[in-house]
């Protein structure tokens, strides 16, 4: 292995953005006193992002060309008992793929915001915000040890927490924030354990020790039960991975995210925070691979994910939920993915997605500027005349979203559609049929948007929910096309959303590129073999896919949904009147909201108010302390006669003592 | 004079000439000189880092005089790894109640400077006595002036307040007085802390030495279930005194555990490991719960600190490293962290005069510097990586993951538990709109203010970034006492 990285080029593509974001934060703000203007914040910003993209790119480029790898310590954060935590580097395949996703990602939304965020007063807070997530994200990603990972984990938890409460003025907001970062940390309990239980009995934080020793955690037992050790470990990191990337039930608060700015949604709920459960299982592939039973569990969990919250996409009818769903269902797919030991193949799907949900968040972004702050998808139509770069780059994401052959999507979809068919594990079988299922309902909840979007009548005038505000500056109520700060990020997300699948199926899932990263047990586990097997090129893949299932399913979405709102738009309104109680039931989210504050909060606060009623004031305080002195006091008082202060009590007290004396010491004794 | 007895005796020096000599007239003076001394007494302490020996396991600084030869007690002073931290820690958080009490108290300065440094002193004292009779005077000695704070410059209810608290601990303490006269006797008139380590005892009398000192030191920390004057305690309290309770005086419990119970009632304490793990597991979930329904800012973070010490006692009683320093880390987090949240109750409760969560809704708005720093410390009490509250709780985890899964899991509960009550009360006070004419009329931290909480800001973010220099000095002795603790009493 070739050392060709260094570790202080490596340690400035963090550092570059978190300059940027402390002077942003510090100076730009009213903190200390806004002694910088927006200009040079978002100036500044930028160039921190830029600086760790180009060198994230030039990485890549040693990673993959060079064969470089680089994986050592910075520094010994502390040492406990001889267990060593540490801050380091590893940087492989993986790795520099996701440090140039994020890093990419990161600045086409830098960007984007410069138009989006102009009227803002918060303006440099929230460049300060996304920098800092830019680098909480890159040391999550370029760990090389499960301390750091932890770190960024949070990390970028805490930026997601700030960035969803951006405007803490709205209620809506700040409970959606408080919410993430409460279900999140649901994930993290058992987060935390897994790893707690990779320290007690491997002895490291470091991830090639670790895998180093996996032979001997496979053969561990855990203590008290007949299951394996390593089964415990993976449920517990997969149960992390929920919170983080949103699996079911853990991804209530992925939606409700959507109350944070657009940009952010772009950036953080859909192309890569909520990436980081999926990366970091890839990550520990080497543990995964040992447990079959954890694998089932991540199979059931991802299908259930990817095809029922694809589901909720269909009925909703705000643009930024529609494809917060979608990200849900997708994240499914990559969680199918890595269910069926087809790790590369999730995280090839995770590098398609961040471009396309990128693209499609921040094309619904351009579309709410657009049409005035307003997002409800039945009161636009017909804006392709006036946004048209907007439009077509829209059309470009969705048509990767479900998978149109040659398209990005198409690429990773269909590999992760192969790789399910070709796994033997148990649940593979509902997998299979989730995942195809959910091809047709991708395509129809995307194409449902964008037909009601971009095609039809135009209803912009309709809103009965739109703001009056034109009493002031009479700007008519037309859609205008977004300034170019926000349509060049759009059309750079579009370039890999179109291209980056056909370029890179080849040497990412059936090259060297993550030979020495990802580790999958051809024997037990043969669906990426097969799956090679079937491969002669990206251009045969997607001549082939016009004989298979996933590409009519997708077809037949998309024109399912042009019938249903371009041609026949009385039929949706009488499927809905039919079937009411589905339509509660999607509406309604699968209750799943209704059970975790009724049942969950609201119990979890009357078990503390009676703990604290009951247990603490009336038994505690009312019974033991306050009663215990209320002992003493009825003692005392009792004792208190015996001190009545006459003289002649005491006295006869005295004399009766000496007589009692007496007859025990002459007659008694 | 060596170095620990001027951390003790020079705080008290100008402690005592303030009595003496200050005069409300001269407020300003009083405040200055009281903080002269404070930072002098800080200052004195930094040697003592620069001097210390990580290497070994035995007492540094030793200095030894007889005081009462009758009774062979003796002016004994040292500290090893475990208690070290404890003198700075004590030192700092002094300067900073001095910063936070510059304006809000103006009767009696005096005597409420006074009383903080004479308290800083005494509580040094108690971390560094290797004599027991000593360390019971400055145990005892640190109720006085606490009791005179809460009794003085505290809220309406501050009577009944200062006599829960001195009562409740005052009862605690005596049972060990006696505890120590026990081994006294039976050590052949020693009062050595060593020898008393090396004594041989029997089990019955090392179960009801445990529970001597256990009634002592389980009232201080507090724990479940001898916790609930806490609360009342801390509403009473000035925000001073909340912190400095909150920040010191609970860890003099917690340390009495590693100095007094553990070292020589091995076998009871292995023996009763088992039930101080399962109160400190209740303290942190009962408690827990208890603290999401408060309406009270300073009960929450009362309630929060019962759950956080329940780490430190836990991390003690699964008796391994990672558990008995995460303990100790967490000590000194706490200390940094519950100082902080409740200074920042404090710069509040001096603008609007309410403690009740009810009372406030936006501040955000118009105190955005304030915000900052409270969110800091918000994330940091709900233990969030790069914080100091991270990494006793990280510790402590693992250990306890490492001691048994299920007690690792039931502590895990703490990340949700903690976050929830924390962040809930930071979204009801600090966002949202503007909810009342008191929170649009707030005017946001002053230069005094800002500097004492950057003081504690940096502190949090200093030992959640970089903690090697606090467990480097603590893990020789940790692994001493562990060595200790392994080897039975009985013959």
């Amino acid at each position: 292995m070739s050392q060709t990285l260094s570790a202080s080029t490596l340690l400035a593509v963090p550092l570059a953005p978190l300059v940027g974001s402390a002077l942003a934060g510090i100076f730009g703000t009213r903190f200390g006193g806004n002694w910088i203007g927006r200009k040079l914040t978002h100036t500044l910003t930028i160039l921190g992002v830029l600086v760790a993209f180009v060198l994230s790119a030039a990485t890549l480029k040693s990673v993959a060309l060079d064969g470089a790898r680089f994986n050592e310590t910075l520094y010994t954060w502390m040492v406990v008992g001889g267990l060593k935590m540490e801050v380091g580097f590893l940087v492989d395949g993986l790795t520099a793929m996701m440090m140039c996703v994020v890093t990419f990602v990161s600045l086409m939304v830098h960007l984007y915001t410069v138009g989006y965020m102009e009227e803002d007063e918060g303006y440099n807070r929230f460049f300060s915000y996304i920098s800092l997530f830019t680098f909480s994200m890159l040391m999550l990603v370029m760990s090389n040890n499960l301390l750091q990972l932890f770190f960024g984990w949070e990390a970028v938890g805490l930026v997601s927490y700030l960035l969803i409460g951006f405007w803490f003025n709205k209620p809506t907001a700040i409970f959606a924030n408080m919410k993430a970062f409460l279900v999140n940390r649901v994930g993290d309990f058992g987060f935390i354990l897994g790893i707690g239980l990779i320290v007690a009995y491997a002895g490291t934080l470091n991830y090639s020790e670790v895998f180093a020793k996996s032979g001997e955690l496979a053969q561990m037992g855990f203590p008290g039960t007949e299951w394996m050790l390593v089964t415990v470990i993976c449920i517990c990191l997969f149960v992390g991975a929920m919170g983080k990337s949103a699996q079911f039930p853990l991804h209530v608060w992925l939606p409700d995210s959507m109350e944070g700015p657009t940009p952010i949604s772009a950036l953080i709920h859909a192309a890569t925070m909520v990436t980081a459960g999926i990366f970091m299982v890839a990550r520990m592939s080497p543990l995964f691979e040992l447990s079959d039973t954890a694998l089932n569990f991540i199979l059931v969990i991802g299908s259930i994910t990817a095809l029922f919250m694809g589901f909720l996409g269909i009925i909703q009818n705000d643009i930024k939920r529609v494809v917060a769903y979608s990200t849900l269902s997708q994240l499914g797919y990559m969680t199918v993915a890595l269910g069926a030991s087809a790790y590369s193949v999730a995280v090839f799907h995770l590098m398609t997605h961040a471009f396309f949900k990128a693209l499609l968040f921040l094309g619904a972004g351009s579309v709410i500027m657009g049409v005035h702050h307003n997002q409800d998808i039945r009161w636009m139509g017909g804006l392709r005349k006036y946004m048209p770069i907007t439009w077509i780059t829209s059309l470009l994401g969705s048509l990767a979203l479900i998978g149109t052959p040659l398209f990005a999507g198409f690429y990773s979809k269909d590999s992760i559609i192969e790789a399910v068919h070709f796994s033997h594990l148990p649940a593979a079988g509902f997998a299979n049929f989730a995942v195809l299922a959910g091809v047709f309902v991708t395509a129809f909840y995307s194409f449902r948007m964008y037909f009601l979007v971009f095609h039809g009548k135009e209803r912009f005038d309709q809103n009965p929910d739109a703001h009056h505000d034109d009493g002031h500056h009479g700007h008519d109520h037309h859609p205008h096309e977004s300034p170019w700060v926000v349509t060049v990020p759009l059309v750079l997300l579009a370039i890999p959303s179109v291209l980056i699948g056909y370029l890179t199926i080849q040497p990412m899932l059936f090259g060297d590129f993550f030979k020495d990263v990802i580790f999958v047990n051809a024997e037990k586990h043969g669906a990426m073999a097969e799956l090679a097997g079937i491969f002669h090129g990206p251009l045969q893949m997607a001549m082939h896919a016009f004989s298979t299932a996933p590409f009519w399913l997708a077809l037949a979405g998309v024109v399912t949904s042009y019938l249903m709102y371009m041609v026949f738009p009385a039929v949706p309104t009488a499927i809905k009147r039919n079937v009411m109680p589905v339509f509660n039931l999607l509406e309604n989210k699968y209750y799943l909201d209704w059970i975790n504050e009724n049942i969950l909060a609201r119990g979890a606060r009357a078990l503390g108010m009676g703990l604290w009623k009951v247990g603490d004031q009336a038994v505690i305080d009312g019974t033991l302390v306050n009663g215990s002195w209320k002992l003493v006091g009825w003692v005392s008082s009792i004792a208190r006669k015996g001190q009545s202060g006459y003289l002649y009590h005491y006295a006869l007290v005295m004399i009766l003592g000496v007589f009692v004396l007496m007859t025990y010491f002459v007659w008694l004794k | 004079m060596g170095l620990l007895s001027l951390a003790i005796w020079v705080p008290i020096a100008f402690g005592v000439v303030l009595l003496a000599v200050g005069r409300d007239e001269h407020a300003k003076v009083v405040r200055w000189i009281a903080l002269v001394g404070a930072v002098i007494s800080f200052l004195l302490t930094l040697p003592l880092y620069g001097q210390f020996d990580t290497s070994t396991a035995t007492m540094q600084f030793v200095e030894k005089t007889g005081w009462i030869s009758r009774f062979n007690v003796n002016y004994h002073l040292g500290v090893d790894g475990i208690s070290f931290w404890f003198v700075p820690l004590t030192a700092f958080i002094t300067v900073v109640v001095v910063i936070a009490g510059w304006e809000a108290i103006t009767q009696r300065v005096n005597q409420y400077m006074g009383a903080f440094l004479i308290l800083s002193g005494l509580m040094i004292g108690v971390f560094t006595a290797l004599d027991g009779l000593l360390f019971y005077v400055f145990f005892e000695a640190t109720l006085i002036p606490m009791y005179l704070i809460i009794g003085i410059w505290g809220g309406p209810n501050k009577i009944y307040a200062a006599f829960k608290f001195f009562l409740y601990t005052l009862l605690g303490s005596l049972l060990m007085l006696v505890a120590l006269i026990y081994l006294y006797t039976k050590s052949g008139g020693s009062f050595d802390l060593a020898t008393w380590h090396a004594l041989p005892l029997g089990s019955t009398a090392q179960t009801l030495l445990f529970f001597a000192f256990f009634a002592a030191f389980a009232v201080k920390v507090p724990m479940w279930p001898v916790h609930t004057w806490l609360p009342d305690v801390h509403v009473e309290a000035p925000t001073g005194g909340s912190a400095v309770l909150a920040a010191i005086m609970l860890k003099l419990g917690a340390y009495g555990f590693l100095r007094f119970s553990m070292p020589i009632a091995p076998d009871a304490a292995h023996e009763w490991g088992g039930f101080m793990v399962a109160l400190s597991l209740i303290a942190v979930v009962y408690v827990g719960l208890v603290a999401m329904v408060q309406q009270d800012m300073k009960k929450l973070v009362a309630y929060s600190s019962v759950a956080h010490m329940g780490f430190v006692t836990l991390g003690f009683f699964i008796f391994n490293d990672l558990g008995v320093s995460g303990g100790l880390v967490q000590m000194i987090a706490h200390g940094f962290v519950s100082g902080a949240m409740f200074l920042s109750i404090g710069v509040l409760y001096d603008r609007v005069h309410s403690r009740e969560i009810a009372s406030y809704g936006g501040v955000v708005n118009t105190m955005p510097k304030f915000a900052a720093f409270a969110l800091l410390f918000a994330m940091a009490n709900c233990g969030l990586p790069g914080t100091a509250g991270f990494v006793g709780e990280w510790m402590v985890i693992l250990g306890a993951v490492k001691f048994n899964f299920w007690i690792g899991f039931a502590a895990s509960s703490a990340l949700i538990f903690g976050a929830a009550y924390t962040l809930w009360m930071f979204k009801r006070v600090y966002l949202g709109p503007v909810t009342n004419d008191d929170v649009k009329g707030l005017s946001d931290i002053n230069a005094r203010e800002f500097f004492m909480l950057s003081l504690l800001a940096v502190a949090v973010l200093y030992m959640g970034l970089y903690p090697k220099p606090f467990t480097d000095v603590m893990d020789v002795s940790v692994a001493e006492l562990l060595k200790h603790v392994a080897v039975s009493k009985l013959n």
